[in-house]
Parts: C-alpha cells; sequence; structure tokens
C-alpha cells in the first residue's frame, strides 16, 4: 500500500542561492530504514520533476536519522531574480511531503 | 581569566524580526552574550543603494527600535551585544547606537567592525560560483561584501566593548565569537571550533530551533506558538552544548526542532564551511537532557578555507505584478480565461511572464494530482522586465481586466520593485582586511 511522506517524516526546506536543501526525518526512528530504501535521490528527482532543472544529492545520516538531499537549480535563478510567489522555496518541504513511497 | 561557561542567546534571526522575544531574553535569560543576527543573502547589497542615495544610511532600518529596547536592559543585566546590523555601513550604525545609549544616559562601550565592504576591488576574473562564469558577466554590480570570520570579531571584543556592531559576518560566526574569546580558544582548535560554529549555526535564525517554522498540527504541535521564545545556549569550554530557552515563554526546543535547524541550509552535511573552520556534520548526536533543554555534541573539524565567500550585489533590472481573485462556480475557469489574455497581451514584450493560480498550483507549479474544485483561485502574474515602465504595465493590464476581462473579478493589487541579484564569488583573505575601533556618540546628539 502506497502512503504519503507526510504520514511518515517532517521535512524542513533551505535555500543557499539558486539550491534547495530538504531534510527528511522519520517521526518514528524506526521507519528511518525504510526512508532510506525508499526515498533514493532518484526518487526524489522524479517526484520534484521540473521543480529541479539541477540533480540532487541525497546524504544519510543515521546518528541523526535523518536524509539530507541537495537540489540545484531548483529555485529559478535564486531569491533575488525569482519571479515565484515563493522564491525562497519555503514551502517545498511539504513538496516532498506530498511524495507517495 | 578565561571562563568555564557561556550563555548566548539569538535575539534576532533575520532582519525584520520581532523585538519582543529578544526583550524577554536579555531581561530574564542571565545571558552573558546577546546576538542580533538580521543580514539575508540579499540584505547588505539593498543597505548599500540604500546608502549611495544617503552615505549617513545603510545600516539596519530596525536598529534604533531594537536597541532602544535592548541596551537599557542589556547594561543592566550587563549582557554584551553581538550584532551585524551595521550592515552597508557599520560606522554609522555604531555611532547611532553610541547616540542612544547617551540620550538613554548608558555608559557603554560601542565599536564598529569594518572590512567586509569589498566593493570595486574584485577582479573580474573571480569565478562566479552559481553560475561556472566569471565577474565579466555581470556588468552592473554596485556591492560585494565578504563574509568575515569570527577573527575579525575578537580585536572589540578583546578590548571590553559592551556592543560589538558589523556588517556581513558569517553567522554562526557571531556566536563562535564570544566563545574564542572567553574560552581561550586557539584559532587553530578545530575540533573546538566546530563544536561552537555548530552551536551558531542551531542559533542564528533565533525562533527557527525553537518551534519555529516547525508547526504542523496534530504531527508537529508547538505550544503557544504566538508567544514564541528565543533561544540561548549553554556552552562550557570543551564546545559542549546545550540549546534551551526561557521558562513560560511559547515554543519549544525539542530534538526535532533540533535536528530540522541543524541541517537547514547545509549543503554539504560532511564539510559545513564556515571562514572559520569546515565543519563534518556526521558524527553530531542529540540529546533531550530535561524540559526545553537539548544537548548536542560530536561535530568535528577541519581547517578554515584560504577564501572568504563574497555576496556580489548587481541590477537585476525590474519586477512588475499584478493579483486579481475570482470566486464561487467557475472560478478555476475564469481565472484560466484571465491568464490567457494576460499571456496573450503582455507575453510577446515580457518573455519572462509567470502566472500562477494562487489556490492550484502557485507554490510548487504542480498540484501532486490533488483533486477537488477550489472555491475560489487568486491570479497572480509577474515579469522581469528592463524598465521601470513595462514592469508597471504588466499590473495595469491586470486592473484592466475589471472593466475587460472575464466575469466576476476583484481584489486588485499590483506592485512593482527593482531587483537586486545577488551571486557569490571567493576572495583570497589576504585581500580583505578587518579593523575593530572604539564610537563615540556625536557632540551635537547631546545638544539636541
Amino acid at each position: 500500500m502506497k502512503r504519503r511522506l507526510a504520514e511518515l517524516a517532517h521535512c524542513r526546506a533551505g535555500d543557499k542561492g539558486d539550491t534547495l536543501t530538504l531534510s527528511l526525518f522519520p517521526l518514528v526512528d524506526a521507519d528511518y530504514p525504510l526512508l532510506v530504501e525508499r526515498v533514493t535521490a532518484e526518487a526524489v528527482k522524479a517526484h520534484l520533476g521540473h521543480l529541479v532543472r539541477g540533480e540532487v544529492i541525497r546524504y544519510e545520516l543515521p546518528n541523526l536519522a535523518a536524509l539530507h538531499f541537495v537540489c540545484t537549480h531548483a529555485l529559478e535563478t535564486g531569491v533575488t531574480t525569482s519571479l515565484a510567489l515563493d522564491p525562497h522555496g519555503k514551502t517545498l518541504s511539504y513538496a516532498l511531503l506530498a511524495m507517495e513511497i | 581569566m578565561a571562563r568555564h561557561h557561556l550563555r548566548i542567546g539569538a535575539g534576532a534571526g533575520f532582519q525584520s524580526d520581532r523585538i519582543e522575544p529578544a526583550v524577554v531574553l536579555a531581561a530574564q535569560g542571565e545571558l552573558d552574550y546577546l546576538v542580533l543576527e538580521c543580514l539575508a543573502e540579499r540584505t547588505t547589497a539593498v543597505a548599500q543603494q540604500r546608502r549611495a542615495h544617503d552615505p549617513s544610511s545603510g545600516f539596519d532600518p530596525l536598529l534604533e527600535a531594537r536597541m532602544e529596547a535592548l541596551l537599557p536592559i542589556c547594561a543592566r543585566t550587563h549582557t554584551r551585544i553581538v550584532t551585524n546590523m551595521g550592515a552597508a555601513n557599520p560606522r554609522a550604525a555604531a555611532r547611532k547606537v553610541a547616540e542612544i545609549a547617551r540620550r538613554l544616559d548608558l555608559k557603554l562601550r560601542v565599536a564598529m567592525v569594518t572590512g567586509d565592504d569589498v566593493t570595486g576591488r574584485l577582479r573580474p576574473d573571480l569565478p562566479v560560483l552559481e553560475t561556472g562564469g566569471t565577474l565579466r558577466d555581470f556588468d552592473r554590480v554596485f556591492a560585494a561584501n565578504a563574509y568575515l570570520g569570527a577573527d575579525a570579531l575578537l580585536p572589540a571584543l578583546a578590548r571590553g566593548a559592551d556592543v560589538i556592531v558589523a556588517g556581513r559576518v558569517a553567522d554562526a560566526s557571531l556566536f563562535l565569537a564570544p566563545m574564542i574569546v572567553e574560552f581561550g580558544w586557539a584559532l587553530d582548535d578545530w575540533e573546538r571550533l566546530a563544536r561552537g560554529a555548530l552551536l551558531g549555526h542551531l542559533l542564528e535564525c533565533a525562533g527557527q530551533v525553537t518551534g519555529g517554522y516547525f508547526a504542523d498540527p496534530g504531527i508537529k504541535d508547538v505550544p503557544d506558538l504566538a508567544h514564541l521564545g528565543f533561544p540561548f545556549v549553554d556552552v562550557d569550554r570543551e564546545g559542549f552544548g546545550v540549546i534551551s530557552k526561557v521558562p513560560g515563554t511559547g515554543g519549544a526546543v525539542t530534538t526535532w526542532t533540533v535536528k530540522e535547524q541543524l541541517l537547514y541550509e547545509v549543503l554539504d552535511p560532511t564539510a559545513f564551511v564556515t571562514p572559520d573552520v569546515v565543519v563534518d556534520l556526521r558524527g553530531v548526536r542529540i540529546a533531550e537532557v530535561g524540559k526545553d533543554r537539548v544537548a548536542v555534541f560530536g561535530a568535528t573539524g577541519s581547517p578554515r578555507p584560504e577564501t572568504l565567500k563574497v555576496s556580489v550585489g548587481y541590477h537585476a533590472g525590474w519586477i512588475g505584478e499584478g493579483e486579481i481573485s475570482y470566486a464561487g462556480p467557475h472560478a478555476r475557469a475564469r481565472a484560466q480565461l484571465a491568464a490567457d489574455v494576460l499571456r496573450d497581451r503582455l507575453g510577446p514584450d515580457v518573455p519572462s511572464l509567470r502566472v500562477d493560480l494562487i489556490g492550484i498550483d502557485s507554490c510548487h507549479g504542480t498540484d501532486f494530482g490533488h483533486t477537488g474544485e477550489p472555491y475560489e483561485v487568486r491570479l497572480r502574474i509577474a515579469g522581469r522586465t528592463d524598465t521601470r515602465d513595462l514592469a508597471e504595465r504588466i499590473g495595469w493590464e491586470v486592473e484592466a481586466l475589471a472593466t475587460n476581462g472575464p466575469a466576476g473579478g476583484g481584489g486588485f493589487r499590483r506592485s512593482v520593485s527593482d531587483r537586486v541579484g545577488i551571486v557569490s564569488t571567493l576572495i583570497a583573505r589576504a585581500e580583505v582586511l578587518t579593523a575593530a575601533a572604539a564610537v563615540e556618540a556625536r557632540r551635537e546628539a547631546k545638544a539636541r
């Protein structure tokens, strides 16, 4: 059965220039291996589609039970010149949590 | 004599942050230091623009309000203030602080830290980190500020200044500097510097580690979010820290809030670069050690980079925006028709035109398969232009829909703003010369 990540995890988005960071944490630490297995860099890149024009790099941080995604060319041309309503991509944490696994 | 323990508070996490939580923190937090971090990526360049119009300006617009609220308390509680509110003009900012102190009859030593402004001193062949090109590609550069490290703040701290006003300083360094001075850490003690820098990183966004930018009802509930308390860290001379907040304030400090902030805006957790040290976060552990008390340890460090990052501001033209709402039956179809009309009329002149339907897909450009018709939709259009006139036309076209567009459109808004673009480059440390100096209030301030 497919479940939305929002049921399993919490997430924070950050921005540096045109790069978006998404940190993903299981609501229950026991689900961390499941996230590691399913929420791969490729799966995130496919889910975010047009939002990430560059690449998605994933870091595993088992000490923190965290996955950290660094998405390049994801904020139009960067906060300062973007035409987006949310130029920082602050809302994109919930784009990731809308993903089904 | 070196100390064994310090308490450092975060009284602001960005330029427009609330003032009242800093007042509570300063009055009740029993702080040794209060750090006010008020500069985002673009803020200094925008301040450079203001300074170009008026040489006595260019510092943080809320400087007076913050200092008037905080100086009397910090003078009473012997809390030293470290801030980057100098923005593009630390000299004028420090003078303003000295004037406020004099007006309030407070005996405070104010110091300024300069040297981050490298405007006009960048070689055009320097690499632009974001594009892979060089600065030569940007012909309308007007501001360049280097991210100074903690070392730039040390002389003013060591000389006993009560308020240290700097311009662009790396956020975490504002917190690290007091630790270096008070604990006597060496500037190549990479392990302790890494621990301290990480604690600074956790505090630099203030409320974002105490439950701000975090709440999600039913999943991540935060008590009394309306009165969010700001954080402080209790740090010992080994760099071991506990993040907490003043009892009775809103918000929460939990392993979850700390974890989210730990990785916030980190581009590489194996090598988080600061001007002072490169931090490896892979060994970091966090543990709840009491109510609203979370311990952080295990960061490791390696030598600081040989270069400093520089934020370069350039004129990036204009942005024109307009909005209009549609509600009730067929709201989405009417908004869509309005979007088609606007694209038809503006598209040829504004190639960058972007149309969003707020309530549908304005934030992500997709609704990820979400179903159901919205009751109301707000159309928003934006475009980048080279001239102000063309930017104005974007909003006018939206307003013209009042009598010329689909049925039932209302609630127009339009705006025009000039855009400051930011790119980054790197500069050799030797090319950035910092200085610290005590600042006195102007004579005429007393006469006023």
